[in-house]
């Protein structure tokens, strides 16, 4: 499908990092902890507060228990790599910037048709939303687009611009495979599923059936007033790593299926409440003003 | 120097939505007219464009300059004191000497000249871009490190402003407007430059953007058209795709793809909305007219290879979410709907009213009820209006009534199943319809199906209303159900807000009993319901209960949800020119709680007031009214059985000596019409009851024409006014002619 041959999924990662390095980001790796999206590392969460300027790509390992299919689902996965873009301020020529990335990879935009579809973003476990687009090519989402409006309920001052790119689906584009399990991994013939099929199959069952959801909810609570802790410590930084855990615990307890339509509402609530509480002690360590 | 000229605007942004376009269009001509207006400005014609890149306008015959005008301010009193005098002074920046003194107050008569519209302009376009009502704006970049910075719908990036062959100069935020814009994203590099308005639309078309939407519309319409044709199909046509479709490209191309024929095996309906909701393609049928597996997608640009990889993409996406349905379709059509519904009991309905399950547990028993009243009967179920009497309980009709009340029992335990299948958790917009092929395949009877797939309808004023004697009776069930219980709880609609959508299920009972001419007691079917709200603390549930001179001891919440139905009665008659006022009328005589029979009132009555006896007798009805409540420190009713017009009137009224004829022609009058007008009433002869008023026109006209009413002798006037109140009651007793307007 693409001119020559089409990049293995390790090396789509790494011309990625070039790519953007070259604009002036920081290569991050990814954060140490079991979050649902690139947008939970802290990278991007707490700074896309406040007024400093921050330019960073990281590939970040997303979880998400309740979309696990034991790895019988071509496009399904529990356990995926979101590869993250943010600038702050947002650049002027930020679209360029993304386009030059596609072609970086190989995509070229007279015989693909490249299209930035209306799709609002909101993260109501952040307390966050932004405008922009889900970036279709050929009909297919490979990338969320977002304008920052707003962080842990605080305006952003200045707006950042956000790139979340799903790895597997623009690999499986760009190597021409229906199945995620098919994909290169690298040019040696390592595949995808060499890779991660077995975690799908274990963690899958993990996630449906086995973790225990007694201490899932004992964990949420501990995570909850460990949260409060650091805050009152001001220590944000910290702080906001239990927000994290509570926010995957509680994923965790709606993939095992215990957590009512009435409860749920009241789940996210709580998550919302430390990633707002973290965000706000970072805003007043750092002495910004809402 | 023509004296007039044409004025285009571009305001240049990333990629606006798609469904924002035509408003955003129709404001920027609204604001720009006003905002010109403001300097007496007028163009001859305003054109807008709207691309997902650009916003455009085109004002033709702006004049170059604006009229001179002479403004008058009005000052202090020339007697105020110096400080008032010197404030005006500053505020008009003249001098004393300049001001003018009228009968003793100051006058500066300020003389305006013309203005250069390009000047004009200049102010104007800046407060147009600043005050736009988006939707959903947004800020941006290094300017957004303030919340005060600009807002648009997108980063705006570029400004063309060009009056004649001329740059209107003006700068908002840091976007400096000028002359040069872009062109396609992909099919052209580097700036466009613009002359003027005139040669705007061909530079971009050169630079592969056709800026006016009719015209991509146009391709995208004919193209699909065309690509569906070549392939021996035929495109099925949706208008609003190519809206769509020609707010997302600039220049469209609209392509051909196919899908697996295996995919057909999934229903319809899943595979038209996969393509069009998600994917935002045309879907094709064969010349049989069946589903095809081709679909057309509009690409943005014409491909360097002819556009294979572009159809080979969407191909892929397409069969990726189409199997995703598959998978939905097999898994579901393993588990029977009864397996499914036991899920219910997990869902919660209402914080106050429990489970989905014990919703269905409702509707079910209230199916069955209305068949079993002989609401709802076999066949024929819209044959006919108005027979059956609502309070005598019938005997089912025939044999068939109690398949259809097994078949509507069942129907509506299955009706709700398909909330837990995969296939409705991914398109909620398929609940019932996923559900009629899930029964149907389990090999339910094709009613009970049918009843599945249909019983939300009718969801709209022009939505189809069931008429299948099992739909209906679970259509209704499911509506009256969700109306009873959530107005017995005092959730109701307020305002904007109407969560459960209750304004919605009432037309829909509405129009299920009308279109039928289904003939209920509303009140049964309350008491019916209500008892079954689930209720933990085991405490009465009544809200209240009153003493209705109609309804007898009833809940107060059934008297509000009977207001309710009355509003939306108004509502939905409103466009078949049934007039408020008279369905007012008929509602306020209270105790009435069959729709189908008060509408048929409503409409005799409508057309009685529009005839000459109609419109006669409310003016005679209106006059009585008003010297009766003039008179209110009489009690007529007891001045007029003292004076002998109580039932035995007539041979009382002929003892009365001082009668006239007048009196007594409306006294006979009287006589015969009331129980003529009682028994055409108890028969719903509507029509017969209107006649018999009709017979007091004559009288009544001729009684005021003729005698006094407030006769000095008190004897006579109370025994007039008992007679105007007789002829009140009488024309009460068919409508409340009081709200009828006119």
């Amino acid at each position: 499908m693409m001119e020559g041959q089409p990049l293995s999924f390790q090396d789509l990662i790494l011309t990625l990092h070039d790519y953007w390095g070259k604009q002036g980001c920081v290569i991050l790796q990814p954060y140490d902890m079991r979050v649902g999206a690139g947008t939970f590392h802290p990278a991007t969460t707490l700074r896309a507060l406040g007024p400093d300027h921050w330019n960073a790509a990281y590939v970040q390992p997303s979880r998400r228990p309740t979309d696990g299919r034991y790895g019988e689902n071509p496009n399904r996965l529990q356990h995926y790599y979101q590869y993250q873009v943010i600038m702050k301020p947002s650049p002027a020529n930020l679209q360029e910037l993304y386009l030059g990335s596609l072609d970086a990879i190989g995509i070229d935009p007279l015989k693909h048709d490249i299209r930035f579809v209306e799709d609002d973003w909101e993260s109501p476990t952040l307390g966050a939303w932004g405008l922009g687009w889900e970036v279709w090519c050929d009909g297919m989402e490979v990338t969320q687009f977002t304008y920052f409006q707003q962080m842990g309920g605080f305006d952003c001052k200045p707006v950042a611009g956000e790139l979340t790119y799903g790895l597997e689906r623009l690999a499986m584009y760009i190597q021409g495979k229906d199945s995620v399990y098919d994909l290169a991994f690298n040019d040696a013939g390592v595949t995808y599923g060499d890779v991660f099929h077995k975690n799908e199959v274990e963690f899958s069952t993990y996630n449906f059936e086995v973790a225990d959801t007694a201490s899932l909810f004992d964990g949420f609570a501990k995570a909850e007033a460990e949260c409060k802790r650091c805050i009152d410590a001001n220590i944000p930084l910290a702080a906001y790593d239990q927000a994290i855990e509570a926010s995957h615990l509680f994923n965790l307890l709606q993939a095992r299926g215990v957590i009512s339509v009435q409860e749920r509402a009241s789940y996210m609530g709580r998550v919302r409440d430390l990633a707002k509480g973290s965000c706000q002690a970072w805003m007043d360590k750092n002495g910004w003003s809402a | 120097m023509e004296r007039v000229t044409d004025f285009l605007l571009e305001l240049r942004s990333e990629e606006i939505p798609a469904r924002m376009q035509d408003k955003a269009r129709a404001d920027l001509a609204r604001l720009f007219a006003e905002e010109i207006s403001k300097a007496g400005l007028q163009a001859s014609e305003i054109v807008t464009f709207a691309t997902p890149r650009r916003l455009a306008l085109i004002a033709r015959g702006l004049p170059l300059q604006t009229s001179a005008v002479s403004e008058e301010l009005k000052g202090p009193k020339t007697s105020a004191p110096p400080q008032a005098l010197e404030g005006f002074l500053r505020k008009t920046g003249l001098t004393q000497d300049q001001l003018e003194d009228r009968d003793g107050t100051w006058f500066a008569v300020i003389a305006k000249p013309g203005r250069q519209t390009a000047e004009v302009l200049t102010e104007a376009v800046p407060a147009i871009v600043r005050a736009f009502p988006w939707p959903k704006s947004m800020r941006w970049g290094a300017a957004s490190a303030s919340t005060e910075s600009l807002r648009w719908v997108r980063p705006l990036q570029g400004i063309v402003a060009l009056l004649g062959d001329t740059v209107v100069p003006f700068e908002i935020d840091g976007v400096v407007s000028g002359s040069a814009t872009v062109g396609h994203r992909f099919h052209h590099s580097g700036d466009v430059t613009i002359g003027n308005a005139a040669d705007y639309a061909a530079k971009l078309n050169a630079c592969h953007v056709i800026v006016d939407q009719d015209e991509r519309r146009a391709i995208i319409r004919t193209g699909a058209e065309k690509a569906a044709t070549a392939a021996g199909l035929m495109l099925v046509p949706d208008e609003g795709l190519v809206i769509e479709n020609s707010g997302l490209t600039e220049w469209p191309v609209p392509m051909l793809g196919r899908f697996d024929p295996a995919f057909l095996a999934v229903p319809e309906e899943v595979i038209q909305l996969t393509a069009r909701v998600n994917q935002k393609y045309f879907i094709c049928r064969d010349t049989a007219g069946k589903l095809a597996n081709a679909f057309v997608c509009t690409a943005n640009i014409t491909a360097n290879d002819g556009g294979a990889a572009i159809v080979a993409g969407n191909e892929k996406v397409l069969a990726a979410r189409l199997s995703d349905a598959k998978f939905f379709w097999e898994q579901d059509l393993k588990v029977p709907l009864e397996t499914q519904a036991e899920k219910l009991k997990d869902i919660v309905f209402h914080e106050k009213l429990g489970t989905v399950a014990d919703k269905v547990e409702r509707v079910a028993k209230l199916a069955r009820w209305l068949v079993d009243e002989g609401i709802v009967a076999p066949a024929q179920a819209g044959a006919s209006a108005g027979i059956g009497h609502p309070d005598v309980k019938q005997a089912p009709a025939c044999a068939g009534a109690t398949e259809l009340a097994n078949d509507a029992e069942r129907a509506a335990r299955l009706c709700k199943a398909d909330l837990v299948t995969g296939m409705v958790g991914e398109f909620p917009e398929l609940q019932g319809i996923m559900g009629g092929y899930y029964a149907r395949a389990q090999g339910e009877a094709d009613a009970v199906a049918d009843a599945v797939r249909g019983h939300y309808k009718p969801v709209g004023q022009g939505d189809e209303v069931p008429t299948a004697p099992v739909t209906v009776a679970v259509s209704l069930a499911d509506k009256l159900d969700s109306l009873i219980v959530f107005f017995a709880c005092q959730v109701v609609p307020t305002g904007s807000k109407d969560p459960f959508a209750l304004r919605r299920a009432a037309l829909g009972v509405l129009s299920v009993l009308t279109e039928n001419g289904l003939r209920m007691r509303l009140q049964s079917a309350f008491e019916l319901v209500s008892p079954m709200i689930p209720n933990k603390r085991g405490t009465a549930r009544l809200i209240g209960v009153r003493d209705d001179a109609n309804f007898g001891k009833v809940d107060v919440q059934f008297l509000e949800l009977l207001d309710f139905f009355a509003d939306r009665l108004k509502v939905q008659q409103r466009e078949a020119g049934v007039r408020h006022d008279l369905i007012d009328a008929v509602f306020a005589l209270g105790g009435e709680d069959d729709l189908v029979r008060l509408l048929a009132r409503v409409k005799a009555l409508q057309a009685f007031v529009i005839t000459e006896e109609g419109t006669n007798l409310l003016a005679g009805y209106k006059r009585a009214a008003n010297i009766l409540k003039q008179a209110d420190g009489v009690a007529p009713a007891e001045a007029g059985a003292s004076a002998g017009v109580g039932t035995q009137g007539v041979e009382l009224a002929a003892a009365f000596a001082g009668a006239t004829e007048f009196d007594v022609a409306l006294l006979n009058a009287l006589e015969a019409a009331e129980p003529k007008a009682a028994a055409a009433i108890e028969a719903e002869n509507f029509e017969g009851a209107m006649a018999a008023l009709a017979t007091l026109r004559a009288p009544i006209d001729a009684f005021f024409e003729s005698v006094m009413v407030n006769d000095p002798d008190p004897q006579k006037r109370a025994f007039r006014l008992g007679l105007l109140a007789r002829f009140r009651d009488a024309v009460h007793r068919v409508a409340d002619f009081s709200k009828i307007e006119g």
